[in-house]
């Protein structure tokens, strides 16, 4: 996947968690939690859901990676760099 | 004895009163048109479908959960949390309390449910077995929407309540046992309001279902309507229903000094176990339970206006019932007697709660709501009293007697008095 991409895909996981905010005026560089109603439990959906989607294993030392888009894009990149998007 | 009841020779500080109440039952989503569906006998139940057990049918609610809720609330809580919210909610609306300005510290909240995790539960499991049951994708929200007390939690969150909550697991006798604790909590001073009833998420859960037919007690009929029928001989077993009612209780002085609008007022209560069975019920006991609560409000049988029946529709726990009924009330022939699940079905944790409150607007008409669909009435199952197939003028009532029983031997009853 490309970081437009998997930008995508955080996107549209941030979409199912957060149903109730407005995704479209997100700056990628601000955190999440300054633009968003995020807590603790709604970070792990995130690690979660990359899990189930993608297999991808982040371990609890690296959650401070998914503090922003740009950042968890930058994090994911290398990761999911042969995976193929799958469409949702 | 002492009449018209005890209750009114307690301080006004000890006298627990019913000034609010929210509801969602399969027929309705207001105590005006929960009651006004039970008059006209429309019935709640539908055709349903669910995981591994197929099609059934169910009391299902409709109710608008963001109302209360954001989308985030109702996808990270449970469905027994979106409906105890609607309906505490909807009861704090009712009561007319000044919620900014209340102290929310002295606020309780005690919920009754049958049971509680069941759901949340079969549904990971569910998922799991697409990721070939490793459980490292089993999700983080499954222990705060199984604990116990996650209905009552919900709550409290949503509500920003400070004061004590949980639920109180009573199987079937739910409902009054959720009031039953309220009353005491308030006697104790352990809280001001209490917000008291139960839930019910049970339809979302294939095992309830599935137990109940290996036990050969689940209804079945091809006009889903027709389906819940207690009483008659032809009936065949219990239509889950899932369902919420919680009311906001207050000592009679609080409510006073508010200048609430009172719908009733707990005259008496008890709770005792028949210690027999797993699931058959016991008459003595039930008996017993019927004779406590009147003893301890202080009336005689003949003092009852209407009599609300917890029969399910079962051969023999209707049997049962009737035979307790049929000792208590021999010689009361005038009184009332009905059923609110042959018209929404067994809202379990919600059925006390939801049986009384369909039952209160009888103190303003003076009228009982019927048993429905009771072609043939059983011979085991005739009472003088009972109501069948057209709501019956009984003239004014003064107190409604609420029977709520469940597996396990718990049996309970609920008195409340016109005020």
């Amino acid at each position: 996947m490309t970081p437009a991409d998997i930008r995508e895909v955080v996107l549209e996981i941030l979409a199912d968690i957060a149903p109730d905010e407005d995704l479209g005026d997100l700056q990628d560089a601000s955190p999440f939690r300054e633009q968003l109603e995020m807590d603790s439990m709604d970070f792990l959906d995130i690690v979660m859901e990359l899990r189930k989607r993608y297999r991808v294993q982040i371990p609890e030392e690296d959650y401070p990676q998914l503090v922003s888009m740009e950042s968890t894009v930058r994090y994911l990149e290398p990761r999911l760099r042969e995976v193929e998007r799958v469409p949702s | 004895m002492i009449a018209p009841g005890l209750a009114h020779l307690r301080p006004d500080t000890e006298r627990i009163v019913l000034t609010g109440v929210g509801l969602t039952a399969p027929n309705g989503n207001t105590l005006d048109e929960f009651r006004a569906h039970l008059l006209a006998g429309k019935s709640g139940v539908q055709p349903y479908e669910i995981r591994y057990f197929g099609k059934t049918l169910a009391g299902v609610c409709q109710f608008d959960a963001l109302r209360y809720q954001t989308r985030k609330d109702v996808r990270r809580g449970t469905r027994a949390g979106s409906i105890g919210v609607y309906v505490a909610q909807e009861a704090i609306r009712h009561a007319g309390l000044d919620w900014e300005n209340i102290d929310r510290s002295r606020i309780g909240v005690y919920v009754g449910v049958t049971e509680h995790g069941n759901v949340e539960t079969e549904n990971e499991v569910f998922q799991l077995r697409g990721y070939d049951y490793d459980t490292s994708f089993w999700s983080h929200h499954h222990n705060p929407r199984t604990v116990a007390n996650n209905p009552a939690g919900e709550i409290a969150l949503n509500l920003g309540i400070t004061g004590p909550h949980y639920t109180i697991g009573a199987a079937c006798a739910a409902g009054n046992a959720g009031i039953i604790q309220g009353a005491q909590m308030l006697r104790l001073g352990d809280c001001d309001v209490a917000l008291a009833g139960g839930v019910s998420e049970s339809i979302h859960t294939f095992g309830i279902f599935a137990s109940f037919k290996s036990q050969g007690a689940l209804a079945e009929h091809e006009d889903p309507t027709r389906a819940s029928r207690p009483f008659d001989t032809r009936r065949n077993g219990i239509v889950v229903a899932e369902g919420g009612c919680l009311y906001v209780m207050e000592r009679l002085s609080d409510a006073k000094a508010r200048g609430a609008e009172i719908l009733g007022e707990l005259a008496g209560y008890a709770i005792n176990t028949d210690a027999t069975d797993f699931v058959l019920p016991n008459p003595d006991r039930q008996a017993e339970c019927v004779e406590l609560a009147l003893r301890r409000a202080g009336l005689h049988a003949d003092q009852i206006g209407v009599v609300s029946t917890h029969a399910t529709g079962t051969t023999t726990g209707d049997i049962q019932e009737c035979d307790a009924l049929r000792r208590v009330f021999s010689g009361a022939p005038r009184i009332a007697m009905n059923n609110t699940k042959s018209l929404i079905g067994h809202a379990m944790g919600a059925a006390g709660a939801l049986e009384l409150a369909g039952n209160l607007g009888s103190f303003q008409d003076g009228v009982a709501h019927a048993t429905i669909n009771v072609e043939e009435l059983d011979p085991e199952c005739e009472l003088p009293g009972l109501v069948l197939n057209e709501p019956r003028e009984v003239g004014p009532v003064q107190y409604i007697l609420n029977n709520s029983f469940g597996m396990l031997g718990i049996n309970s009853v609920v008195i409340i008095g016109r005020v």
